[in-house]
């Protein structure tokens, strides 16, 4: 299994000292970061008390790039360099984008193949993709939480929402690497309500987490015992949320002025955003009033002043509401839950406050939802308890997530049909192999065409990456045996590889989905925001390569002292001598060097590690303490 | 790795026979996952992160295995050198072949009137078959050592979960 992708070994700092780790929501209509401090987990504040972020992100005429309420505040004025609910773009192509018409920005259009693969938005600072802008409004958090903590971060856990697919999920974490984040793990929103949640109440039981945001709709079943959360299904839509509840309001509002006023004159982009914001402050109102005004000058001069009831409110957007149902039952029926079996409902995301989604939620489980935490703020809470954990600073066994793949894996085979290779709802990390053939005689190569989805045909699905296996020896058709296998990661990323089994050629691919950046843009880019001079990143390479040679040394050190008997005397002097090797290279001023002496180390360790995984598991069957794992 | 705990049953310390404990087997995998789980390793050195990466994914494989009866049975006609669905064994008896026509055409004539009342019923007459199917197949195993046996109701029990999948995509589609 030697294909396993190991991402970048994680940040070195000393032992034992309290490690800067934040949660990150990075949501459609905000965003927030949490962390925990002295055991309490709390969102981050800026300098003017908001906790939340509005994710719009401005290009302003300086040169500038505005985030949050002030670029919130320019909306209007200047629509089409103010991009809003830039989630709804990340990972998509233009011809995902059905309602293009309501969308105020210019879509940069380049040539057919181009516009296919990567969406871009054309703004007075140049184009500019979905990775790069959901990126602004990571720096902008992640500056707010150095300066709120005092010193840099080790890391993020970052939340997505739990349907998200590969090329969405890969989007986010492109994003996370260009704001110089380090990404702990992608955590899907709904697992880090129930985090949230789960350790403040002790919750045991059944779970659904209903999370209807600005622009998505997630409702994850989680069975939750002893401190593991597992998700037993994930369902959802990943266009619909509270901006949809907005523009029917919008669209309600013209109809009526469109009633009393023949010659209509088209709205302008301002126009637009404007009546959008106007019709948001609406629902907002509504939540605890029976009605709310609508009232705005647009820019003819016109005067909009309409006033929409509660009732009315509920019968333009009842079938939005109906759309969530659909999904729930889904999830449900994946889980193989009946209502009974439902301990709790917990909901998430703003548009939850709405009165007739909470009716319709409390109507169907047959039991009031939990909202006493703040539906804004509960996937940041939780996501911040995540990080603390991963990043080491919370020494307990007691919470654990197993998350599962939110869509199926496959291949597409002869005639266009799928062939599922991962089955939605498995349980992470997973790899699973199948055996396929050639078609034709003296078939030599051979493309597989990886995609994701439910559907049968792969037209219905959506295409993740294609990569061709060369040098198959000639055979009769059908005597070839071709093994695929796809490796899915804890963070739900996927890889893929395909060998010969009688010659042993292959090929793999890291699923870098052509939505996504490649290595060499996010290279690019990451080289063009940090200005750093040559000298200061060699040294900078020096220093990060020593640190990480000390901390194997270390470890490898304590280990050997600990579990040295797992493996025999002549194994152990091996690793010793690559121990002395590392130590002896580290003294020297070459980075390079030090780096590849830590890669030898951790070869000559493979085996010891995997024994002392074993003896770990053992430990932990037989109920002992299992300390010793902890390097 | 060490061959024992590519063995699923002994991963997860259960004796290696069809009727198993699956209070046992959750509670074991959990303890496996909370040991080996990528979570706990996120900060260790590239080697352990491989190390509980594999052990994970071995435990998960091993996990949705063992849970599921077809499956559960299939594995351990394997362990004997049986491949319950390689194409020379297409023998089923003429009984089974007609009972699953006659499921298959219910299901059809379900789709097209859209009715998943029908569905619904056909999934619980398919569910109490597969029931039966596992009593027998813990008889045929654990005490009789009937390989042959065993592998005719495998096959029976893992067409019956096709069709039970296949039903429920067609609810799925419906709702």
């Amino acid at each position: 299994m030697a294909l396993l992708q190991i991402s970048e070994p994680g940040m070195s700092a000393a032992p034992h000292q309290h490690k800067l780790a934040v949660g990150i929501d990075l949501g459609t209509t905000n965003s927030l970061v949490a962390t925990v401090r002295s055991a309490m987990s709390t969102v981050l504040q800026d300098d003017h008390g908001h906790a939340l972020l509005p994710s719009v992100v401005r290009y302003a005429p300086d040169g500038s790039v505005i985030v949050g309420h002030e670029a919130q505040a320019q909306q209007s004025a200047d629509p089409t360099n103010t991009i809003v609910s830039v989630k709804r773009f990340m990972g998509r192509s233009i011809n995902d984008i059905t309602d293009r018409a309501h969308i105020p920005y210019k879509f940069a259009s380049g040539s057919e193949d181009q516009a296919a693969k990567v969406l871009q938005i054309e703004t007075r600072a140049g184009r500019k993709s979905p990775v790069e802008i959901s990126a602004e409004i990571l720096k902008s958090l992640k500056t707010r939480a150095e300066k709120s903590l005092g010193g840099e971060l080790v890391g993020a856990v970052i939340t997505v929402p739990a349907y998200f697919d590969d090329a969405q999920r890969q989007a986010t974490k492109d994003a996370a690497r260009l704001a110089g984040l380090n990404v702990l793990r992608l955590l899907n929103e709904p697992t880090a309500a129930a985090v949230a949640y789960g350790l403040d109440n002790a919750a045991e039981g059944n779970f659904v987490i209903y999370d209807l945001g600005g622009g998505t709709f997630d409702v994850s079943i989680l069975h939750l015992s002893k401190g593991v959360f597992e998700v037993l299904a994930t369902n959802g839509d990943s266009a619909l949320g509270g901006d949809d509840f907005d523009h029917r309001i919008y669209c309600w509002v013209l109809d009526k002025v469109r009633e009393v006023t023949a010659n209509f004159a088209p709205l302008t982009e301002g126009d637009t955003r404007l009546l959008l914001t106007k019709a948001r402050q609406a629902k907002e109102w509504l939540t605890e009033n029976f009605e709310a005004q609508v009232l705005c000058r647009l820019s003819n001069g016109m005067l909009v002043d309409v006033t929409l009831s509660a009732d009315q409110f509920v019968e333009i957007t009842q079938h939005l509401v109906t759309k969530t149902m659909s999904p729930t039952r889904k999830a449900m029926r994946d889980a193989n839950l009946t209502i009974e079996d439902i301990t709790g409902v917990v909901m998430v995301g703003g548009a939850t406050r709405m009165p007739h989604v909470r009716h319709a939620v409390e109507e169907y489980f047959k039991q009031e939802p939990l909202t006493n935490l703040d539906p804004d703020k509960v996937v940041a809470l939780g996501a911040a308890i995540q990080a603390n954990v991963l990043a080491g600073n919370k020494n307990d066994e007691d919470l654990l997530l197993l998350d599962v793949t939110p869509l199926s894996l496959g291949l597409e085979t002869m005639g266009g049909l799928v062939e599922k290779v991962i089955h939605r709802n498995s349980t992470l990390p997973i790899a699973r192999a199948q055996e396929f053939t050639t078609y034709k005689d003296g078939q030599t190569a051979m493309s597989i065409h990886v995609v994701q989805g439910e559907r049968e045909l792969v037209s219905d699905c959506r295409s993740l990456a294609q990569f061709v296996l060369r040098g198959i020896p000639p055979m009769a058709a059908g005597a070839a045996r071709i093994r695929v296998t796809f490796t899915v990661d804890a963070d739900g990323l996927l890889s893929v590889s395909a060998r010969e089994q009688s010659t042993g050629v292959e090929a793999r691919i890291e699923v870098k989905p052509s939505y996504g950046l490649t290595e060499d843009e996010i290279t690019t880019m990451l080289k063009a925001s940090f200005s750093s001079a040559e000298d200061d990143k060699k040294a900078r390479m020096l220093a990060e390569a020593r640190v990480s040679a000390g901390a194997i040394v270390s470890s490898v050190t304590a280990a050997l002292a600990a579990d040295g008997n797992l493996i025999s005397e002549a194994e152990q002097n091996a690793i010793r001598t690559e121990v002395e090797r590392l130590q002896t290279i580290a003294a020297t001023d070459d980075a390079t060097a030090i780096n590849q002496a830590v890669d030898a180390l951790n070869h000559a360790t493979e085996a010891f590690a995997a024994a002392r995984m074993n003896a770990s598991v053992s430990h932990a069957l037989s109920g002992k303490a299992i300390n010793s794992l902890e390097m | 790795m060490s061959s024992a705990q590519n063995d699923y049953f002994q991963l997860f310390a259960l004796p290696e026979q069809f009727n198993i404990d699956p209070k046992l087997l959750e509670a074991n995998f959990r303890k496996i996952q909370s040991a080996s789980h990528p979570d706990r390793f996120v900060s260790a050195e590239a080697t352990e992160k491989l190390a509980s990466m594999q052990l994970a994914t071995l435990s998960n494989e091993a996990y949705s295995t063992l849970k599921n009866a077809a499956r559960r049975a299939k594995y351990l006609l394997e362990k004997q050198g049986i491949d319950a669905v390689a194409d020379t064994n297409t023998a089923l008896p003429m009984d089974f072949l007609m009972q699953q026509m006659e499921w298959r055409e219910q299901l059809e004539d379900a789709k097209a009137a859209k009715d998943i009342a029908a569905m619904d019923k056909l999934l619980s007459d398919l569910r109490s078959e597969a029931k039966a199917l596992e009593s027998e197949l813990s008889e045929l195993f654990d005490h009789k050592k009937d390989y042959a046996a065993a592998t005719e109701v495998t096959r029976k029990l893992i067409f019956i979960d096709k069709v039970c999948a296949d039903i429920q995509q067609a609810i799925e589609y419906l709702d």
